[in-house]
Formats: C-alpha cells, structure tokens, sequence
C-alpha cells in the first residue's frame, strides 16, 4: 500500500467521526464495533509496516501527504515518517491502545456517554499516531497538542463533577507552560536548521550545532515542553490530578503513551541532544530528581490511582536520566516495558475499583486476591516487573538506566545511579505496599460492598492477561539492539566494564530489597505509611503534601496573576487611569463648552465683530504664507 | 459581465437591497428577513466567484475600475481586488449572510432598518477594504460609522448611549488625525512630483522628508491604532461590545477591527517606510503588551462578552507583531490571523448571542454545565474555544504560528546584530499562549462544565438555522487550520511587495529586514515553491 501510514493515521480519525456524530444513534454494539475495530485495524497495518521495514533492512518510509503552508522559501508539509524508533512507538501506541480500547467496552459499559467515550479515545489515537509518525518537529507539535486536547476531553469527561473538569484543564494550562518552552525551542531551531523536518535536523547537527547556535539552548527549551507533557519536574503537578479520568484513560494516556511523548520528542532528536552536554545533564539530573521525589510521595498515597500516577512520573524520570546519559535506546526500552507493566497496574486498579462499586482507597481494600483471581495474579505480575524482579520485564529496562546511569562516558556518574537506586528500591518497596494492602491484607472491604464483589467481565480479564503476558516475556526483546543502528548507546567510561556483573547482582538485590522491607513491616500488621507517618510527623506531611508544590504555584503563580489583572490591569489602569482622563477629558469639554456658550449674548454687533476679525486674521495668515 | 463589473456588483448589491427594502411592506418582517439574506448570500457567492478568479501569480491589482471622479484634485474612483485585500473582502462577504440570519430572532424593534444598517455596513466596510485611492477610503472609512454608531445606539444594551458615544468619540477623533494627514499628504505627494493623485499606487511611488513622513505616519497610526485597537486606546471596545446586539458585536470582531491592521498593512506602514522604521520598536512594544495586557483583562471578566472582547485585544496584538516583523511568514501570519479571529470571535459572538437570547444575561455567574442541557450549542462553542486558544489543526493556530515565528525569525536577526529588544518582546509574546488557554478554557469551563445550570428554563438547543450559521463558521476555521496553502498563495505576493515598500524609503542602505538581506540557510534548505 502505498499510503500505509497514512492510513494508520486517519482510521482512528475515522473512528472519531462517526462515534462523535452518530454514536449516540448507533447503539453501544456499532460504537464497540467501530471504536475497537479501527484502532485493531491501525495496529494491523503498523505491523505490516513494521514488517516491510524489517524487510527493507531498516530504510525509513516516508509518505507526504500534502503540503500543509508555503511561505517564500519555506514549506510545511505534512509528511509521515517510519523508521525504527517511530515503529516501536506506533506499535506500542496501536497495540496497547487496541487493548484497551478492548477492555474499555466492558469497563464503561453502562455509562451513558458511551459513543462520546469511544470519540474521544479514537481522537486520543489519532493524535498520538500524529505525534510519533509525524516527520516534522511542527507536525509532531500537532499531535502533542492534540492529545493534550484529548487527554483534557478525557479527564474531564464526567464533565459534571466540577473537580474533575479542573483537573482537565489544570492538565491543559501545565501543559501549555511546557508547550510555549516547546515552541521556543522550535524556533530557534528553524533559525539554526533552516527546517523542521527531524530526519534532517539530525543530519545538519550531526557534525556539531550550526554557527551561532547553540543545540543546548534548542535542547533545554524543547524539554521545558517535555517537562510539561511527560509530567517532570517543575510540571509534573497536573498528572496526579489527572486521574479523575476514567481509569482505561489514566492507562492509555496518562501511563502507556501520552506521557512518554516527551520521551519520544527527545529520543527522536537525540541529532540535537547530542551535541548538547549541557542540555543532557539537565535532562538527567531533572529526571532521577522527579523520579526520586515522585518515588517517595508514592510512599505515603492511599488513593491507588495516585500511587500508579506518582509512580508513573518516577518511571517517567527514569526513562529521562537514560536520555539524559546518551543511552536513548534504553529510553525507548523502559518506555517499551513501562507501556505493559503500567497498563496492566492501571487497568487492574480499574478492575478493583470496579468490583468495589467506585472505591479506591487502599485503607478500605484487603482481601481480595481470593475474590478477584485473575485481576489479582495479573497485578501481581505487573508488580513484579515494575519492582524489577527478574526476568520480568521491567527488570531488563531498568537495569540498563542503572548500568548508564553510571557508566555511560556521556555524563553518567556515581549520584545519577545512587539516586536511581534509590528510586528503584523504594518503587519495590510501595509496589509491595499496594500489592499487599489491596489483595492480601485482611479484607477492610465493609459488609455491604464486600457482598458485591465481583470478578470483572472477559473483556476486561483478557486484556489484563495480555497485557500480564506482555509485562512477564516483554524484555526479552531487545530494543535497544533493535534500535542500535539509529540510536547507538553510549561509550563506557574506561574502567567500569568489571563493574557491569556485580551490579546487574545489585539491582536484583535492590528489588527483592525494597519487597522484603516492605513485607517487614507488612507482616507485624503495620502499614509502613502509617508507620513513616508516626516516626518523622514532619517529614511525612510535607512528602503526603506532595511537597506542597501545587500550593506554591497557587501562591506564587496563580493568585498574582489574577490580582495584577483585576487590580493592576482592570481596576487601576483600564478604569482608573485610562477611562478616568476620559471622562475627565469630557467633563473638561462639557465645561468649557458651557462656559464658551456664554459668549453667545445674542449681541449681533459682537458677533458681526467676531467675524469680521476672523476674516482678518485669516487675510492676514494667508499673505504671510502664501 | 466582466470580472471588474462582478466585483462592482458584489460592492453596490447591499446598497441595491437597502434601496429595495422600503418596497416591502411593514408588517413582512420575514420578507425583509429573507431579502438581505438573499442579498448577502448572492454577495457571497458572487464574491466567491472573484475569488476563485483571483490569479496569486499576477501582482498588483486585479479586477480594476478606474473613473476619473474629481480630476482637478486627482481624485479617481478606483476600487480593485490584490493580494492585500481579497481574503478580507471574502471574510466580510463570507461574514454577512451568518450576520443576518444569525440575527433573525434576536432583532424584533425596528426590523426594517435594523437590515438596512446592516446593509449599509456591508457596503461601507467592503469599500474601504477594495478602494484604492485614498479619498474614496477615508469616504468609506468614515461612512461606516454611521450604521455602526446606529446598530448599537438604537437596538443597543441599557449603557448603549454611554457605548455608542464613547465609540464614536475615540474613532471620530482618530479620524479627524487622519483627515488632516490624508489632505497633508496629497499636498505633499502633489509637490514632490507635480501631479495630483490620491492613488495608492501613485502615493507608494511617493518618498516623503523623514519628519513630514514621521508626522503622517504618527496620525495615521493614532487613527488605526484606535480602530485595531492597541492598548492602551482600547477602552472603546468591551464597552461598544457589551452593549451593541449580538449582530453589531460580530461585524465590529469580525470585520471592523481589521480596518485598523488593513490600514497599517496597505497603507500606514508601506506610505512611510522610515518613520515605521523609527516607529517599530514602539509598535512592537505596544503589539506585545496588547497580546498580554488583553489576556491578563479577558481573565478576570464576569461578563461573557467581556471575555470575547478583551481577547480580540489579545489576538489582534498578535496581527500588529506579526505585520511590524517585516518577516514574510509574520506578514503572512498577520493576514491569516486577521481572518481567523473573524471567524472565531465572529462565531463566539454569535454563540454569546444565542445563548443570550435564550436565558436573557451574560453573566457568567449564573450558567453551568451547558454541555449536558445544550449538547450540540457546547459542541460549537468547544470547538470555537479551541481555534480562538490557537490548537493546531484549527485557523487559530496557522495564524499565531506563523505570527510568532515570523516575529521571532526577525527578531533573531536583529539579535545577531545586536539587538535583544526584539527578541524579549517576541519570546513574551509566546506567554500569550499559555493566557489564551487560561481564559479560554476559564470561560468554557465555568458555562459547559460543572453543575447544570441555567437562569432560564426551559431551554431548547441550537435550531437548525443557528447550526447552519455556526457550521459554516466551523468549516471555514478548520479550512484555514488544515489547508491555510490556498489562501497564503492569494496574499503571498502582496506580502512580499509590502516587504519591498517597507525596504525603500530615504534612510540610507535600506533596513536589516529586507528580504535579501537573510544569511543563507544551512542544510536542509527547502526549494522555493512559489510561482
């Protein structure tokens, strides 16, 4: 097919269109049909793309499909673009957005926004495969900005919750913050670049940032927009809030894809941040920084959702800080693996929830691994590998963001990786902690709702074995290899090759550490954030804060942004200053006009005077003048 | 029928309608109804037409007529479609039918005269965008305020006295300035080269001393400056908004306001290219202050109309950055985002409008959670927010994309020459984003979301007229975000002899901003694709 990708683009498009115009006349069955079928049919296609790739030996495909602007010399067009790195991620995108476009048939069965529901993911879709196959950086800001339309639609989607609507938009407004950095750096690259197209931006930087130019200040501000979309440090405050959505959302967009744009962005141009040390420390330090922070508010949430959302911004910053050392590959690894553990956590959370008619608090579960077997075994698997248990998936990805976290010659070094340890013990440890309060601990569940409990419909389960299934064998491929010819991994610094062994020994430690410590404490009946809480008051308050970030923005950001407006602006310059010397002007004119009108005596002989004068003065004038 | 004959027709056919309205009987309100629609519509398709006609390869005027009218003055009648002005005139034409059938219910007082005004307008508004001879564009420029003053003072808001008095004060005072620049002008024109001539084309071929052009430009820019409007001559506008029926408030977004940058872009900067080089780093200054300045007000409004008018300050702003950039993808911006804010602010209006008329007040306060009452009307009223937020795929984003690229482009040029101004303003102007969303989604977020909420029971949804009416508003913002090529490649050569005029003029070497002046690109270079 010559059109291929073009098609992987528009069938979600297509999906949008008609759920959005004519689900709700449809029925559930042609909105299931349509909403599931076309995301299938778009994985299918990508397969076959990815098939033809392999067998064109790794040969990017490019498809324009039109040209979007032609200014003087410079044309936008919107082109599509498959190569290795864009693969992996269509695949990840169509495979586990199918999934659970699949479990979301069971999970939003009775809501009666069923067709828009569908609508909405379809378009989620869309844009996202806009993103990743997008050939050009304003192409890909097409797709970023559309999914960030899609994840405020989502969000928000039970609208009538106000709570729930604010945290729509408080995603979009963050991620707006990050989007102006984004556009920055945008361009001042087409300065540096002449283009947008990535495929040739990497070319020109391949043999060092143009004259004048500098590829860390392109790079810096370009993550500022990934700092906003992937949910890092200082923006990472929507995510959290973002789990108002419903849970197959907080799957798809807010842990498998969305999120890991920012990720891709950088992985993509990894021509531009290689050249930018500079910008690369940054993205280390900011990533084993929010994934270190994020690690330990997930300590300390009750919310399940909240814990899997803070560990998704931790994850997330992992997948930075090997970014950050160069090893873009083991990004794309993490981000690969993360895809299936994450998924399959969030939509077992969404099962849980299920079964407990709405509850989501993990003080009022426990007990319900007998109850709800499959989702249980499927959680715990998932677990597992997020904690990095071996040979689980998650236990290769991670293992590599340790190994360059240290060794790469590209900025790794002893705190990235100390940090990085630490996250991926206590990542162990709170996934012990949630496993445990949920399913093993003694049922909390009251009588009424414990009799309800219920193990979810097939098309849930399904997709939950899959996706379990996915998080188990998925690291036996090898990414990073795969990707290798496109992204080459780091340099070792000289002298560490001995090292690689004893600490791959290490991270397994780490991770049946964390577990074991959290059993520790589990076994004595205690919950350890309770126990955090009770040893060190202070500290935990400020770590269950959240660090009171979101507190500061409203303080420092929010609240004096309204205030200049209405007082400064409104109040002060608008009313007082600039309309004040108006009507002042006008009551000038009105008094003067009164005054003046005195002149008007009726006194003809005084007017005749006044005019003939006039006529003198003009005479005058003119024959000075002319 | 010629080319330049339609384009007459399309310019005198509302005149014809309001002439053959007193025919109709009092008492037939729909007949009166259906004859300005059927009047606008024609207008429309015959405008169309032209447009479709429109050669992007020929510079200069197309579908000229020139008559002698006052030859002694060198005062001619010549009107014409160029690059300049053929999305507007198709804008303004595309504008009128949605205006009066957008106004079928809401208008009840006064039908008759309501449509002549509004006829009228129309006639007045696509004469000062096609007159090419400066005496016949300040007679249109200054006609139109007549039915505008009309349309709010007489079906008009309580304050509509207080609206309309302000309005005309500050216009009719921008005028005054630019009567008496007009007339210095043609003086001036006449004792450079000896021939009296009010054509523009003949004024461009026109250098002025730098003070007299510093002089000229200062009036001029005061009258346009008013009528965009810049901060801080702006505080006309909410007002005149607020007040004026939902119709008015769609003609002064959509149409009116762009008189002002029309006028800087055909004639303002390109009659005085060295005071608009003097003159720049104010502009740019005052551009960039209206883009935030406006934000910073829409998002502390409680009145719906409110919101919608302080933020037409904002994109507006962005229109002034991207024409004083001199950049030919701000030029181009500029132009593309003068008619998108027509449509988005146009259909947003209207929207204001219809919900208005079902519930009888705009406070924002008193509505929640439309999207559950009124589903198809928030459907409209989403996808309108997003084009006025600037979200790709829609007219908002070409426009402000293009803008600030242009903006920044020019910008960092001057940065490598050493100057960092430019570059400030145009990376503060990228925070208009962020405001934009904030406002924005402020405002639908408080009427869609939430709890459901109307002052006003029962309310029914959109009728099939107003989804007609918002539709093609819909459509002609998601043409312009998917598929701006087409009407770029109409503007594009009139950009480019706007960049040339501006690059002519007394001050030695020309400016830094001249086209050729640009430092080959590196690698990746893309082939010119223009005709």
């Amino acid at each position: 097919m010559s059109h291929l990708l073009v098609w992987i683009v528009l069938l979600p498009l297509a999906g949008f269109l008609f759920n959005g115009l004519a689900g709700d006349r449809l029925g559930a069955r042609a909105v299931s049909l349509v909403g599931c079928g076309l995301p299938i049919g778009s994985f299918t296609l990508t397969v076959a793309g990815a098939i033809a790739l392999a067998a064109a030996g790794g040969e990017p495909r490019v498809e324009t499909a039109f040209t979007w602007a032609t200014v003087g010399d410079h044309s936008f067009e919107v082109a599509f673009y498959l190569d290795r790195l864009s693969v992996v991620m269509a695949l990840v995108v169509t495979g586990v957005g199918s999934l659970i476009h699949v479990y979301s048939t069971g999970y939003m069965r009775d809501d009666p926004g069923y067709a828009r529901y569908f609508a909405y993911l379809n378009l989620f879709l869309f844009f996202m495969l806009v993103l990743v196959l997008g050939r050009s950086l304003l192409v890909l800001f097409v797709g970023w900005e559309g999914v960030g339309l899609a994840s405020y639609l989502l969000i928000g989607f039970w609208f009538q919750d106000p709570e729930k609507a604010r945290a729509g938009k408080k995603a979009f407004i963050t991620n707006r913050v990050g989007d102006a950095g984004f556009l920055l750096g945008m361009f001042v690259l087409f300065q540096a670049a002449g283009t947008l197209e990535m495929d040739r931006v990497n070319a020109v930087f391949s043999t060092g940032a143009p004259a004048g130019f500098s590829a860390s200040l392109i790079g810096v501000l370009l993550f500022v927009g990934a700092t906003g979309k992937s949910a890092q440090i200082p923006l990472h405050v929507w995510l959290p809030d973002a789990m108002a959505g419903p849970t197959p959302v907080s799957a798809l967009i807010h842990a498998a894809t969305m999120v890991t744009a920012g990720v891709y962005m950088v992985a993509r141009l990894s021509g531009i941040y290689g050249q930018a040390p500079e910008a690369s420390a940054v993205i280390a330090a900011v990533g084993v920084l929010t994934a270190l922070f994020a690690a330990t508010v997930a300590l300390t949430q009750n919310d399940i959702k909240k814990v899997l959302a803070y560990s998704t911004i931790s994850q997330l910053g992992l997948m930075f800080l090997a970014l950050g050392v160069g090893a873009y590959g083991v990004a794309v690894f993490h981000l690969y693996t993360h895809a299936f553990f994450k998924a399959c956590l969030f939509l077992g959370a969404g099962s849980v929830i299920h079964a407990l008619g709405g509850e989501q608090d993990i003080r009022r579960m426990g007990g319900l691994a007998r109850r709800v077997p499959t989702t249980f075994a499927t959680f715990a698997v998932a677990a597992a590998a997020i904690a990095g248990i071996p040979p689980l998936a998650g236990f290769f990805s991670k293992d590599e963001i340790l190994w360059f976290a240290l060794a790469s010659r590209s900025g790794g070094a002893l705190w990235l990786w100390a940090l990085a340890a630490l996250t991926a013990f206590l990542t162990a440890f709170y996934m012990a902690r949630l496993l445990w309060l949920t399913f093993l601990a003694p049922s909390r569940v009251d009588a009424e709702t414990a009799r309800h409990v219920h193990e979810s419909p097939r098309s849930m389960t399904g997709v939950l074995i899959a996706l379990a299934a996915l998080s188990a064998v998925g690291g036996f491929v090898g990414v990073p290899h795969l990707l290798e010819p496109l992204l080459p991994l780091p340099e070792v610094r000289p002298g560490l090759d001995a090292l690689e062994t004893p600490l791959v020994l290490l991270s397994v430690l780490l991770a049946v550490g964390g577990v074991g410590a959290a059993a520790y404490v589990l076994a004595a009946g205690e919950d350890p954030a309770e126990v955090f809480r009770r040893r060190f008051p202070g500290l935990h308050r400020l770590v269950a804060g959240k660090y009171f970030v979101d507190e500061a923005y409203e303080r420092w950001v929010t609240r004096p942004l309204y205030w200049v407006s209405d007082r400064v602006f409104l109040r002060f310059s608008d009313r007082r200053v600039l309309d004040g010397s108006l009507h002042a002007l006008a009551a000038l004119a009105e008094r003067s006009a009164a005054r003046l009108s005195r002149a008007q005596t009726g006194n003809l002989q005084l007017y005749a005077f006044l005019v003939l004068a006039g006529i003198a003065a003009g005479l005058l004038w003119s024959l000075r003048h002319v | 029928m010629s080319d330049a004959t339609v384009l007459n027709l399309v310019l005198y056919l509302p005149v014809l309608g309001a002439l053959a309205l007193p025919a109709i009987p009092v008492r037939r309100e729909d007949l009166t109804r259906a004859l300005a629609l059927a009047v606008m519509g024609l207008q429309f398709l015959l405008t169309a037409y032209l447009y479709a006609r429109f050669d992007p390869a020929v510079a200069g005027l197309q579908f000229e007529t020139r008559l002698p009218w006052i030859p002694s003055w060198g005062v001619s009648y010549q009107i014409g479609l160029d690059g300049f002005n053929v999305l507007l005139v198709l804008l303004t034409a595309f504008l009128g039918p949605l205006v009066v059938a957008g106004a079928f219910t809401a208008i009840r007082k006064d039908v008759k005269l309501f449509h002549a005004m509004v006829l009228l307008l129309q006639f007045t508004m696509l004469g000062t965008f096609l007159a090419q001879d400066l005496f016949l564009f300040y007679l249109f420029w200054e006609a139109m305020l007549i039915p505008m003053f009309l349309i709010i003072g007489v079906w008009g808001g309580e304050r509509r006295v207080y609206a309309t008095v302000k309005f005309v004060l500050y216009t009719a005072f921008g005028s005054i300035l630019m009567l008496g620049a007009v007339i210095y002008l043609a003086y001036a024109a006449h004792a450079g080269s000896g021939v009296s001539s009010f054509a523009f084309a003949d004024l461009y071929r026109t250098t002025l001393p730098v003070p007299a052009q510093t002089v000229l430009l200062a009036a001029f820019a005061l009258s346009f400056a008013i009528k965009v409007p810049m901060v801080p001559f702006h505080t006309w506008l909410p007002d005149a908004h607020v007040e004026a029926p939902t119709a008015g408030s769609v003609i002064l977004a959509g149409v009116l306001l762009k008189m002002g940058t029309y006028g800087f872009l055909k004639l303002g900067f390109p009659l005085f290219p060295d005071a608009t080089r003097l003159f720049t780093p104010a502009i740019m200054t005052l551009s960039v202050v209206s883009i935030l300045y406006g934000a910073g007000l829409a998002l502390v409004q409680t009145d719906i109309k409110r919101v919608i008018a302080y933020s037409s300050i904002s994109h507006l702003g962005y229109v002034m950055l991207g024409l004083v950039s001199a950049d030919l993808l701000g030029i181009q911006g500029a132009i593309l985002q003068m008619v998108s804010h027509g449509l988005t602010a146009g259909g947003l209006f209207l929207l204001v409008g219809m919900i208005y008329e079902r519930c009888h007040t705009r406070e924002l306060a008193a509505y929640g959670g439309l999207a559950r009452i009124l589903p198809v009307y928030s459907v409209f009223f989403m996808i309108l927010t997003l084009a006025a937020i600037g979200l790709p795929t829609t007219s908002g984003f070409t426009g402000e994309f293009l803008v600030l690229l242009g903006a920044f482009s020019a910008a960092w040029q001057q940065y490598e020459l050493g100057a960092v101004q430019p570059l400030a303003l145009s990376g503060a102007a990228v925070l208009g984003v962020v405001l934009g969303a904030l406002y924005m989604l402020r405002l639908a977020g408080r009427l869609l979301f939430g709890e459901a909420r109307v002052p006003h029971q029962p309310v029914v949804d959109l009728a099939l007229r107003e989804k007609l009416v918002l539709g093609a508003i819909v459509a002609g913002v998601f043409a312009l975000g998917l598929y701006p090529q087409e009407p770029l490649r109409k503007s594009e050569l009139a950009a480019r002899q706007y960049q040339e005029l501006l690059a002519r003029g007394v001050g030695a070497g020309g400016p830094a901003r001249a086209p050729e002046a640009r430092p080959p690109r590196p690698a990746g270079q893309t082939a010119g694709k223009t005709p």
